[in-house]
């Protein structure tokens, strides 16, 4: 069994949750004002899964994320900074600014991209895992997914053929209740994303996706026993989101008062701080500490992102090739 | 130098990467075939065309790598592996396939490196098998490549000899971009000299086959054959054309092709894919365009109809460009 974390590592996990839960709510708010270019894609709300998952990782494992994929970039340990400009589309953001919110990625850190089309990624994710296998490190490949992506026959390809291969590949479904404005009780023929992957053939677990602790032991016993060459598993992770599919939704869809509930009975930074501090492994005044130290690099971030020069037109066609 | 076919010096090209770098895997359907058989052949296959014939016994399981039949998930984990290190030549099997696996292709490797700030960088291959003539139908023997010429991202290769397709083959697998590799199934058994060693081919540089005065040719693939074989007829009567062989369509070596037509003034641009937005409407475009005052008459181009791929033997027969339409289009274009 997995060693309690220490205070260290708690105190990690708890930051860089908070990290992700104030980065999108700052952008929520400047997203508002009309200065940040197209799409948003808020992950406030599922960040115990992120980080849950990416507490277990280091930068020679890997995660291809989606759509909603600034809880797993911060997670996996993107740049706060870099990914700040790059969603203001500045030339210092992590993609120069031809990335943009839906496509940030930093290869050196295992970060294989966010994707803007749902389902790309978990084939991509075997890939990857096909490369951990044959250098023998014992490192893995992580598909982030939602319970939408689950609906898309790449995913059912890449379950298959990561079970055919037994790759060390763990597809994380966080079910956030909703595929863009579509209930995942309507969508999700099933209503059992873990059943239907262990209809392929590896094992499957639920869990909590509010309670970071669920997450981050769930997870890593899937994680461990693909290390050690037990093939593909799958985490289902029932979760909510606290914004709209997109910014600017008006998530007709849902309920009155739903997010509100939720906020009150789902937010992993709550449950996380109520835990660690009845079991006193950490006080208040640490956590406190944390959140102040969180919300000054975000708003230096959100400052620098909108001092920074935009890209020169002269970049529209590098990086198209290495070479042509 | 040894006699080969386009078949094996493929296969060549694809034994001397895998030995030479460890990093290069195989994947597909059947690359080895025999997986999960009764008859205990763990190499039933070597590829449905032959190709890959050989690298299982040599590089074993993790290397080469029978999937599923599952187009997306190869190409896309041909991307992935690409991204994480690996330098996989996926297997496509029949380049129609591409229809069921577009996204991987065209949304993900194709745009990898540039949606990731010039920071990263996708070395994947994929093999596809293509072109009519073997009566396989509207879904087995389509000439696609111009689809993929579209893509900003993509290099685009299409073979016409036996050693072109070795050269070009192992420059595809060292290459750092992805790279669409387009094998016509009617120049499998065709034999050329083809050299044992190791050997690259540039991308973006034409071949100059035949030297003439008259009309500039350019054809693709398969056409290559039927245009030599035109004009060499041709020379004998006095008419005398350049034949280049872009050999890649992405890039273009536009440069030789602008060259020939300055001197011949007169271009026909033969290949065998449906007419519309094609590699032969772009070669005109871009002639028309930047060698308008050279020009002694209209471009002519020799293609498939608009049409799918039609089964019978007589339908297909007509559909495919072939010599007497290729002689037709020159001796047309000399009367402007």
């Amino acid at each position: 069994m997995a060693q309690p974390l220490s205070a260290e590592r708690l105190k990690r996990a708890y930051r860089q949750m908070k990290t992700i839960r104030e980065f999108e709510e700052r952008l929520h708010v400047e997203i508002a004002t009309g200065e940040i270019p197209g799409f948003t894609h808020l992950y406030a709300g599922q960040e115990a899964v992120a980080v849950g998952v990416c507490e277990h990782l280091d930068d020679a494992d890997y995660i291809v994320s989606t759509h909603r994929g600034h809880g797993h970039c911060i997670a996996k340990g993107c740049d706060v900074d870099g990914m700040m400009l790059e969603i203001y589309g500045r030339a210092d953001g992590l993609c120069k600014g031809k990335g943009g919110s839906m496509h940030i990625a930093d290869v050196e850190k295992g970060m294989l991209g966010a994707n803007a089309i749902v389902g790309g990624g978990p084939p991509l994710a075997v890939g990857a895992a096909i490369a951990c296998r044959n250098r023998g490190n014992g490192k893995v490949s992580i598909a982030f997914g939602g319970d939408g992506s689950c609906n898309q026959g790449t995913v059912f390809e890449a379950m298959n053929m990561a079970v055919v291969l037994k790759v060390p590949a763990i597809f994380v479904i966080e079910d956030n209740g909703y595929s863009e404005h579509t209930g995942a009780s309507y969508a999700v023929g099933s209503k059992d994303i873990a059943g239907r992957s262990r209809a392929f053939g590896m094992a499957a677990e639920k869990c909590d996706g509010a309670d970071f602790f669920s997450v981050y032991e769930t997870v890593g016993r899937l994680i461990d026993s693909a290390r050690r060459g037990a093939g593909p598993a799958t985490l289902e992770a029932k979760i909510t989101r606290f914004y709209g599919h997109f910014e600017g939704d008006p998530q007709l869809y849902r309920a009155r008062d739903e997010v509100k509930q939720q906020r009150a009975t789902m937010d992993c930074l709550k449950n996380f701080r109520a835990r660690v501090t009845q079991e006193g492994r950490l006080t208040d005044a640490d956590l406190d500490a944390i959140d102040t130290a969180v919300l000054a690099q975000i708003d230096a971030a959100v400052a620098k992102a909108k001092a920074a020069p935009p890209p020169a037109e002269s970049e529209i066609t590098t990086d198209v090739y290495i070479s042509y | 130098m040894a006699q080969k076919s386009f078949r094996d010096a493929l296969n060549e090209a694809l034994h001397l990467e895998m030995e030479r770098d460890p990093s290069v895997i195989v994947l597909g359907e059947d690359v080895s075939g025999g997986a999960g058989g009764t008859s205990g052949n763990r190499e039933a296959s070597g590829g449905i065309f032959g190709v890959t014939k050989g690298l299982l016994p040599k590089f074993g399981e993790h290397r080469v790598i029978d999937t599923p039949i599952s187009e997306s998930a190869i190409i896309g984990a041909a991307g992935g592996a690409a991204l994480a290190g690996l330098r996989p030549v996926a297997e496509l099997m029949f380049a129609d396939f591409v229809g069921v696996s577009m996204d991987q292709i065209f949304n993900q490797m194709a745009k990898f490196r540039y949606m990731f700030g010039g920071k990263t960088r996708c070395p994947a291959v994929v093999r596809l098998a293509m072109g009519a003539g073997m009566n396989m139908g509207a879904q087995h023997s389509q000439t696609i490549y111009a689809l993929l010429t579209a893509v900003p991202g993509l290099k685009v290769v299409v073979p016409s000899n036996a050693y072109d397709a070795k050269g070009l083959l192992i420059q595809a697998i060292r290459d750092d971009d992805p790279v669409m590799f387009f094998e016509h199934k009617a120049l499998y058994p065709r034999k050329g000299e083809v050299p044992d060693g190791a050997y690259t081919i540039p991308f973006g540089e034409a071949n100059l086959l035949r030297e003439g005065e008259h009309v500039t040719v350019v054809a693709i693939g398969r056409m290559v054959v039927f245009a030599e074989k035109v004009i060499d007829a041709l020379a004998k009567e006095g008419i005398t054309c350049d034949l280049i062989d872009p050999r890649t369509t992405s890039p273009l070596d536009e440069e030789t092709i602008l060259e020939s037509v300055e001197n011949t003034g007169r271009l026909v641009v033969v290949d065998e894919s449906n007419p519309r937005c094609s590699v032969a409407s772009e070669i005109c475009a871009v002639v028309a365009a930047k060698a308008f005052r050279s020009l002694k008459a209209a471009p002519r181009s020799v293609t498939a109809p608009h049409s799918p791929v039609p089964f019978a033997r007589e339908l297909e027969r007509a559909y495919v460009p072939g010599p007497t339409r290729i002689e037709a289009a020159i001796r047309d274009v000399m009367q402007d």
